[in-house]
């Protein structure tokens, strides 16, 4: 019983919205039927309209988060591996880090155009700072204690990294990276919001909105957050797995 | 064994340990802060020169990277002019009750989800069905609902400061350890003491992260609000400003941005010090 508390909730307001229609309570074009919104969503999925704006949405989505990352472990792990590097440039990264990301969008703009270009600059760079932030503290956190014991055992530099390094900084850097993929979906609505051209998903958002379409926007945010759903659970999966070697914690029960 | 850990500064892995280690010793600690301070200019001043040569020798149009001075001017200009203190001032005022807003809810809800297990059974699914969607997911809807004015803009930074809040009341309340409740079971401490005393001070920590971070979202979606449906604030004077291809404006703005985003942060973490100044007294 106490399993289906949590779906208490969610039906009581679809049947409000039921009822709000089926009674009349308020004759607002916004008010659409909870059929109407499944209606599109059928249409939206047989016509292939969705999949082509979702389709485009994630290309950009990896395409940028796959060049923000890579650049951003490299560049994380340099900050992390030379304490010259860190006090060159960590400062400055630093600094750069406060600003506000969607400031970048009209700078990027008049940089790489309106198109694709712009997106995935505009999605590298926000999943680039959290994946640094992450690669940088896993590394500087590796225990001393370890880097001792290869040492000891004589590792050359690239038998430390691969054997002690990186793994004793996985975990911050997988956190890193999930939180980059978060950022890259969040930036990939607002890139298409702001830099308008193309499809999308945030795209078919727009246009609902503009035409008075309530459906069609409602469909959007569901198609949205499942889609923010699906690549948290990918990510979780991923570092699970990847982090398997690593036994429960204490932390994890 | 002859290889104890001696450092060999030519194992470029014992370096940063070394250096970790040399810099607690007091007598180098405050020369090697200066030198610290110095290394973090020569990057910057470089771009910045770069950017100097690029512009003078219109490398690049200036429409596309305008000179430094043009930014710095145009700083001036719009401080001396106060357009810029209007323009902050709105969106100051926007982030504050936003802000206060999800504070408000983030830490009710978080209180009501970590106390009650019956509560937290009925709202937690929703609210996190609720928190899949992006903030930016949600703003065409409420466009919809609520049209273009201040609503729009306190809900939205409302919403991006609410939900880090009360995830991370809900776990920090969840994580106080169980050894605690006990010792105050034992104490017969009242309801209320378990609360005001156990509880609170010792979720205090995860909480106050959660504050934090919300307060970076609300920050970072006012700018988008105000760059999408505005006009007025920061976020509007990055667009007027590259409607009429005036990047001098927009850099002038950027700065703005970063510097008060970064004043938020340190005022917090300056807070932050205060609010648990009791754990370092404690041992």
């Amino acid at each position: 019983m106490k399993a289906l508390r949590g779906w208490v909730l969610p039906i009581a307001l679809v049947l409000l919205w039921w009822a709000a229609v089926r009674f009349g309570w308020s004759s607002s074009p916004l008010l659409v039927p909870p059929e109407k919104v499944w209606q599109t969503a059928v249409e939206q999925i047989t016509s292939g309209k969705l999949f082509a704006a979702l389709g485009a949405s994630l290309w950009r989505d990896l395409a940028g988060f796959a060049i923000g990352a890579s650049s951003g472990l490299l560049f994380g792990a340099l900050l992390g591996a030379s304490r010259l590097a860190e006090k060159l440039l960590g400062p400055s990264f630093h600094t750069l880090k406060q600003i506000s990301l969607f400031a970048w969008i009209p700078l990027l703009s008049v940089w790489f155009g309106l198109g694709d270009a712009a997106k995935v600059a505009f999605l590298s760079l926000a999943a680039f700072f959290p994946v640094v932030l992450n690669t940088f503290e896993g590394i500087r956190s590796v225990p001393a204690d370890l880097l001792e014991v290869g040492r000891v055992l004589r590792f050359s530099p690239a038998q430390t990294w691969r054997k002690v390094i990186l793994p004793a900084a996985s975990p911050s850097i997988f956190a890193g990276i999930h939180l980059g993929l978060i950022y890259a979906w969040l930036a990939t609505l607002g890139g298409e919001y702001l830099l308008v051209s193309g499809q999308g998903i945030a795209n078919t958002m727009v246009d609902g909105r503009e035409h008075f379409w309530m459906d069609l926007v409602l469909f959007g945010v569901i198609v949205v957050g499942l889609v923010g759903f699906a690549l948290n659970w990918i990510a979780s999966r991923i570092e699970a797995r990847a982090l398997a070697w690593r036994g429960r914690s204490v932390a994890q029960f | 064994m002859s290889a104890i850990p001696v450092a060999r500064p030519s194992n470029p892995i014992a370096a940063p340990a070394v250096a970790a280690w040399r810099t607690l010793l007091p007598s180098r600690r405050t020369r090697l802060g200066l030198r610290d301070k110095l290394l973090a200019w020569p990057v910057p001043l470089a771009v910045l020169l770069l950017w100097w040569v690029a512009a003078r020798f219109e490398w690049i149009a200036p429409q596309v990277l305008p000179s430094p001075e043009a930014v710095a001017l145009t700083l001036k200009e719009s401080l001396v002019s106060g357009e810029l203190w209007g323009h902050l001032q709105i969106s100051l005022m926007r982030v504050i009750a936003g802000f206060g807003a999800g504070l408000v809810g983030g830490l009710l809800l978080g209180v009501a989800m970590g106390l009650s297990p019956t509560f937290k059974g009925y709202v937690y699914p929703l609210f996190k069905a609720f928190s899949q969607v992006p903030v930016l997911g949600w703003l065409p809807l409420l466009m919809l609902l609520v049209g273009i004015d201040e609503a729009l803009k306190i809900i939205l930074i409302g919403k991006a400061a609410l939900v880090p809040i009360a995830l991370n009341t809900y776990k920090g309340i969840q994580g106080v350890p169980t050894r605690f409740i006990e010792v105050a079971r034992v104490l017969r401490f009242t309801r209320w003491q378990m609360l005001s005393r156990v509880v609170f001070p010792a979720a205090l920590a995860p909480i106050w992260n959660g504050v934090r971070y919300g307060l970076t979202h609300a920050w970072l979606t006012l700018v988008v609000v105000e760059l999408l449906a505005s006009s007025e604030g920061l976020g509007f004077m990055i667009v007027y400003g590259r409607q009429l291809f005036q990047l001098d404006v927009v850099l002038a703005a950027v700065v703005v941005v970063g510097a008060v985003g970064f004043a938020l942060d340190k005022l917090l973490a300056l807070v932050e010090v205060r609010l648990l100044r009791w754990r370092k007294e404690a041992f």
